[in-house]
Parts: structure tokens; sequence; C-alpha cells
């Protein structure tokens, strides 16, 4: 029996941002959940990436209170496993900047020590500012 | 052969090692990497929206320098831009693709850049040095081993961003073999194991540093669990969190067995007897020497 998924009207904004910054047909997605499956990082997300794209999907705006997005680190293991090739680590990507876009960063310089500074190396505080400031 | 060599960032501090090993091996085998001048960092990440095509300027203006080599003579005809760390392989592969295949973006692009004397003509290829020695052929590179890493049992760590997206990898997504080899051809022995391409935490490290004692524990435990000597990589930030990261869970569990992580250059120039002081083992954090006075590779 085929089911029609309908979008929230009142959300629909959403989705097409979505769509629209990440450049993926989120609708796509199968929820085969291939891409849970094989992200490294799942014990530490409070969504699967899955439930991220069927979430997105339903223009469910609520998706922007998870972890999961934060937790991604575009590692891309989902993307190249994808069946319908959907890249789901652009996604994460365009929810990221959604919020990022908002002047509201995820990070501050304040939030690292003295001695922790030290330490890391460029490649590691340049990716992590890319990914958590606006 | 005369290469433009885009180093980045982290190659000229805490990366010296994997620098100057990569230079002296290459030197062995009559490959010159031109440094690029003015060259800028890359961004270490790839914008990934739609939208934000000022992220891929820093990237872009690279290429410039490059056309700049060629035309000034400094290389003959190389429109082959060489890269040693994978995550400025993946940002700079990422953006020039999107140059070559997007006319109007390399239009803005180089609007942008007007005061350039030149527009980029989206003809540099970003390569890495794995791909180069591919190329230059591992039988011939095992001929030129002066000193074998017998019985050295390493696993070859990809991570993420030699190998993802397919678009820019430069092997196999699932079943990678160039770094495997690579280790045959320095006559050591390539262990198979199944970590070899998931991800070390990346830039957590920075912020959520318990991601990546988890995950850094697990791709040490599979290297050890599959008869591994020793990790090696072609990343500075998986290097970082292999090497630094995996000593301080050995500070937090003193019974734990750490091994020790090289740049796949360091091994390289070990084989080809290059100067000790080139292999820059004293910026490993996980002691480096001990594995390899056992097996009479340094003396």
């Amino acid at each position: 029996m085929a089911i029609k998924v309908k979008f929230k009207d009142k959300n629909d904004d959403f989705y097409k941002k979505i769509v629209e910054l990440s450049g993926e047909q989120v609708a796509l997605c199968d929820q085969c959940g291939t891409c849970s499956g094989g992200c490294p990082f799942i014990e530490e997300m409070d969504i699967n990436p899955s439930e991220i794209m069927r979430k997105v999907m339903l223009g469910q705006k609520e998706v922007m209170d998870s972890r999961t997005m934060w937790i991604c680190a575009s590692c891309f293991t989902c993307t190249v496993r994808c069946p319908r090739e959907l890249d789901v680590s652009k996604v994460s990507e365009a929810l990221r900047q959604v919020k990022l876009r908002t002047a509201i960063d995820e990070i501050s310089i304040a939030d690292i020590s003295k001695e922790e500074a030290k330490k890391l190396p460029t490649i590691a505080v340049v990716g992590n500012f890319r990914k958590f400031t606006g | 052969m005369k290469i433009p060599y885009f180093p980045g960032c982290t190659l000229k501090t805490t990366a010296k090692n994997f620098e100057i090993s990569a230079i002296a091996s290459a030197k062995k085998i009559g490959i010159d990497f031109i440094e690029l001048d003015r060259w800028n960092c890359c961004g270490v990440v790839s914008s990934l929206t739609s939208d934000d095509l000022m992220k891929h300027l820093a990237p872009v203006r690279n290429f410039l320098r490059v056309q700049e080599m060629n035309k000034q003579g400094i290389v003959e005809n190389e429109n082959r831009m060489v890269t040693l760390c994978s995550m400025c392989y993946n940002t700079l592969s990422l953006s020039n693709k999107r140059m070559k295949e997007n006319a109007d973006d390399l239009q803005k692009v180089n609007d942008f850049m007007h005061r350039e004397e030149e527009n980029y003509k989206g003809d540099v290829d970003v390569v890495h040095f794995l791909s180069i020695l591919d190329e230059y052929g591992f039988d011939k590179l095992a001929q030129k081993v002066t000193k074998p890493l017998k019985d050295l049992k390493v696993a070859s760590y990809y991570g993420c961003t030699l190998l993802r997206p397919k678009s820019v990898g430069i092997d196999d997504t699932e079943d990678p073999k160039i770094l495997e080899n690579f280790v045959k051809a320095l006559g050591a022995d390539a262990i198979d194991w199944d970590a070899k391409s998931r991800c070390c935490g990346s830039y957590h490290t920075v912020n959520n540093v318990d991601i990546v004692y988890r995950l850094v524990q697990g791709i040490v435990d599979d290297a050890k669990k599959n008869g591994a000597d020793a990790i090696i990589t072609s990343c500075p930030l998986c290097a970082f969190n292999l090497d630094v990261r995996q000593s301080e869970i050995k500070d937090k569990n003193p019974d734990y067995q750490t091994l020790p992580i090289y740049y796949f250059t360091q091994l390289m120039g070990l084989a080809l007897e290059i100067d000790k002081q080139d292999l820059g083992l004293e910026f490993n954090k996980i002691e480096p020497e001990k594995l390899l006075k056992k097996l009479n590779l340094l003396s």
C-alpha cells in the first residue's frame, strides 16, 4: 500500500532551506539505515543520521535541538555507502550552517585551556573553528 | 622531476617531521618538491554548502601560484601541485573540482581575486604524494630501497580524507591498497586490518577529546589484534590524535601497550637511508626508535 508523506506547510521553508544549502534531495532517502549503521560517531549521537534525514524530510525543525549535527565530523563514511547516493555529510553541514548563520557559535576560544592550546596542532584548531563558528 | 609543492600550515609546525622526511625521500628518487611562493592556508576542511563560495577562495588562490611557477619557468609544463597532508589534499581537490565543473563559480571567484595578475584557468591538478609514488611505480621504488624494512609489521592507516568522498579519493573507498603496496615496496610487512579507514575523531580533539580517545583506542586495538608493530599515516591531524592522544591514554592506564606512529615518509626515508636527522624522529611523541633499533633498522 502506498503511503503519502506530506510536509507540514508551516515548516516547508525549513525543508527547502536544507535542500538548498546541502544540494541534496533529502526526500529521496529510503530510510535503509546504512548511514547510521556505519557511522563511527553513533555512540555519541542522540539521534541517528537516518533519523535526521527523516526529520528533515518531514520538515521537523526540532531536529535543530539534536547534538548529532555537531558530532558529525564530515568523515563521509555514510556518503560513500548511501545506496541512494545522498551526501548525508552535506545535510549535517547545512544544519550546522542554519544555526551558525544566526551568529551563534558552538565554541569560543576561551573554552580552550592555555595548556591545550599550546599542544594542539594548527590543523585541529582551524578545522574545529571552521565547523563550529560562523 | 620538479613539481610545485603545497606544504600547508601544520607541515611547518607540529608535522615538521612529515615535511623533512618527505622532501629528503623524494629527492632520493629524483623528485624535487618546489615550494609554492606565497602559499596560504587551504582552510583545513572543505565547505560543504552550495552557496558558501567565499570559503573556496583560499584553496583556489594557491592554484594561481602554480600557474605563475610555470609562467616564470620555475617548473616546466607541470600543472600538478603535490600535497603531503591528507586534509589539504582533500580540501584543495574539492575546491578545484568545483571550479573545474562550474564555470559560474570559477568566474565569481576570479572576479573576487581581481587584484591577482591572472585568472585561475582551471587546469591545475592537485595530487597526493602517494599517487606520485604509485605513478613512479612501487616496483621501481622497491629497487631504490637500500635498507629493506625486514620484519617490520605495519598497519596502514588511511583515515578519511585520502579516500572520501569518492570524487577525490586516491583509491577504493572500502578496500584501498596503495599504502599497503607502498609498505611492501619498502620491504616491510603490510598487515590486513579493519580500522584502516575509520575516522580518528578529527577536530573533536579540540573540545570533545573523549570521542577521540574512544576512536583512537579502537583503531590502535585493531592494529594490535592483527599483529602490527606500528601504524603509518599521511595526515597530521590523524598523527596528532593517534600519537599524542594515544600517549595520554597510556598516561591514564599505565598497563596500556602503545604502538608507535610514523608518517609514511619516515619509513620511506629509513628504507632509502636518508640522513637520520631528516627522519625527524624527535618530533614523534610515542618513542619511535626502540622498535626500529630492535629490528636493526636504526643504529
